[in-house]
């Protein structure tokens, strides 16, 4: 990992986010610096209440700083409106949540054409996506809906959706959270390979040390604030 | 894709959707029942006045089109204005209601009608026998399931009905005119003049000589063509008022179901709005999804609504073909269905701004 290189898509610099929790000021990150280089794959390991999911929100562009630079690409957070986040989310960053979060009411080919349709694409993808599906295990079931999807598959769509648009970065929120031994390790090996075959650059949070061992590097965080990194 | 995602929504709810769309529909039925009645209720008649023959009808001083609550007209009137100049024969009629305001009974002078008119067409029975015959239309005898020869009560006394005709002529209840005016007390008054002349040409002159100075001039006269086309919804007192005021509660149910299917379904798919604004979707497609759908429950509840128009056509049409005429009117069908579209997207609009300004964090944790 790099600091403060040129080539970084990722570049924090003091970062703070507070909260108001009725009406308390919860203050979740106490100046995050961070930089994360092009195609590398970053896990971010913390107890709960540390601010790796709250970093995660500001970095996918979900929530503003309240003060501090972030740029993510060649976008400067810090001075973004919402309209300008939520173009962002369309093409440069990916999500892939704890809880699967695809769309209950849609196959999951659909669920991937409707992030390509909000992306501003064709709805199906271009024939090379085929290859991602293959990598993903997930060609044959792409037809249905995600209840008849088991936990590791629909975490595997939940992927492919998270990186049809070609996001400069995915960032996965608790992926194995709610898998099994079996899948999670399937899943991981699934960012492992996109990472080392198509440079996806990847940004992983998790509890597990195992897990976060499939990334190039981790950060350990606590109390909102970055105390480790290895 | 916004239109699978709708489709697909409305899918997965199927009975929140189907009661939403009855629900918008039942106005739109009774929009259009009420337009139909109405029509149904004028062009009855219209064509009522069209089977009697007649050039020129005159009707009592100071009677509205729709109303003959008015001092009626004397018999002997009849025998001045059958001998104007291009008069080939007049008949008086006596006409009072026998069912609220949609159904009336006509007393006449049996002979003189039927050469004006060209006679009934019976389909069962014929002309008077006796002084307390009745003859019905075919609407009439199958709303009442009379049969001929059957007594019957109209009016509060017993009549016998002689005959069954073919619908089209004057009224649904045609009855004897001494007897009827002998029953009501108006012995030696009728209360409309049919006229019928030598040559429909000569319409506009007679009448303008009927209304001249020492004549009949305070008289209301209209040719055929002039008072029937006056018989329209326009005419009826305050009824254009009532279709407003129904249309204005068509709008508000409409609303008001959607307003709060959409809501409902909204806070159930806090999630899902989660999901969709994390791939980057902007509120004016989240507001998109949301209207779309409400259009999509709008059309159908109108298409519903139609359906049940005809339904409730053959429902009135089998229990009450005389006192309730009713007709489907297309041009309404339009009319209704925009109120209750414009009803549904108003209804969704607060839902849909709701949804699209849900905190995309707080909608991806909602459970």
């Amino acid at each position: 990992m790099s600091n403060g290189l040129n080539g970084d898509i990722i570049q924090i610099r003091n970062l703070f986010k507070t909260y108001r929790v009725g009406n308390v000021d919860v203050q979740a990150l106490r100046g995050v610096d961070l930089n994360v280089p092009k195609g590398h794959f970053l896990s971010i390991i913390g107890p709960s209440g540390s601010g790796k999911s709250t970093l995660f929100h500001v970095i996918g562009g979900l929530t503003p700083p309240t003060t501090g630079k972030v740029v993510v690409g060649d976008k400067d957070l810090s001075a973004t409106t919402d309209a300008e986040r939520t173009r962002m989310r369309k093409r440069t960053v990916g999500f892939v949540f704890q809880k699967f979060n695809l769309l209950p009411n849609l196959t999951a080919r659909d669920n991937i054409a409707v992030a390509r349709y909000i992306g501003g694409a064709a709805a199906r993808p271009e024939p090379e996506f085929e290859e991602v599906l293959r990598l993903l295990g997930i060609g044959e079931r792409l037809d249905h809906k995600p209840n008849a999807l088991s936990g590791g598959e629909q975490q595997r769509v939940a992927i492919a959706r998270a990186i049809v648009n070609h996001p400069a970065i995915l960032l996965a929120d608790e992926p194995t959270g709610n898998l099994d031994t079996e899948n999670s390790k399937a899943v991981l090996e699934v960012l492992r390979d996109l990472n080392r075959r198509l440079g996806q650059t990847i940004l992983m949070i998790t509890h597990n040390p195992e897990a976060a061992a499939y990334g190039d590097s981790t950060v350990h965080m606590r109390d909102g604030r970055i105390t480790e990194r290895t | 894709m916004t239109g699978k995602l709708v489709l697909e929504n409305i899918k997965h709810r199927p009975m929140r959707s189907l009661l939403s769309i009855l629900l918008i529909g039942v106005p739109v039925t009774l929009i259009l029942c009420l337009v139909g009645l109405s029509h149904g209720f004028i062009e009855d008649s219209q064509r009522r006045q069209r089977g009697i023959g007649a050039d020129i009808v005159m009707r009592p001083k100071s009677s509205s089109i729709l109303s003959l609550n008015a001092a009626p007209i004397p018999q002997k009137m009849v025998e001045y204005v059958a001998k104007q100049p291009h008069v080939k024969m007049a008949t008086g009629v006596f006409s009072v209601a026998a069912e609220g305001v949609t159904l009336g009974a006509a007393g006449i002078n049996y002979d003189e009608f039927a050469r004006m008119s060209g006679g009934f067409k019976f389909l069962s029975g014929g002309p008077f026998q006796r002084p307390d015959d009745v003859i019905l239309d075919d609407y009439y005898a199958d709303q009442t399931k009379a049969k001929v020869g059957d007594t019957i009560t109209l009016l509060n006394s017993k009549w016998r009905v002689s005959g069954i005709m073919e619908s089209g002529k004057l009224s649904h209840i045609v009855l004897p005119i001494d007897t009827l005016r002998e029953r009501n007390g108006n012995l030696g008054n009728v209360n409309q003049i049919y006229i019928k002349l030598d040559d429909p040409a000569n319409t506009q002159a007679t009448i303008d000589y009927l209304k001249g100075p020492a004549r009949l001039a305070e008289y209301p006269i209209f040719s055929m063509e002039m008072f029937t086309s006056l018989l329209n919804v326009n005419n009826i007192p305050a009824l254009a008022g009532f279709i407003a005021v129904v249309v204005g509660i068509g709008v508000v149910i409409g609303f008001a179901v959607v307003c709060l299917s959409m809501y409902m379904a909204v806070l159930q798919r806090t999630r899902e709005i989660g999901i969709l604004k994390s791939l980057g979707a902007s509120k004016g497609f989240i507001l998109g999804i949301i209207l779309s759908e409400a259009l999509f429950l709008g059309v159908g509840g109108t298409i519903l609504g139609i359906a049940m128009s005809y339904g409730a056509a053959a429902l009135i049409h089998a229990l009450k073909p005389a006192s309730l005429p009713m007709v489907i009117v297309y041009e309404w069908w339009w009319i209704a269905g925009s109120i209750t579209v414009l009803g549904a997207l108003l209804g969704a609009l607060y839902p849909g701004l709701t949804a699209a300004s849900h905190d995309p964090i707080e909608a991806l944790s909602y459970e």
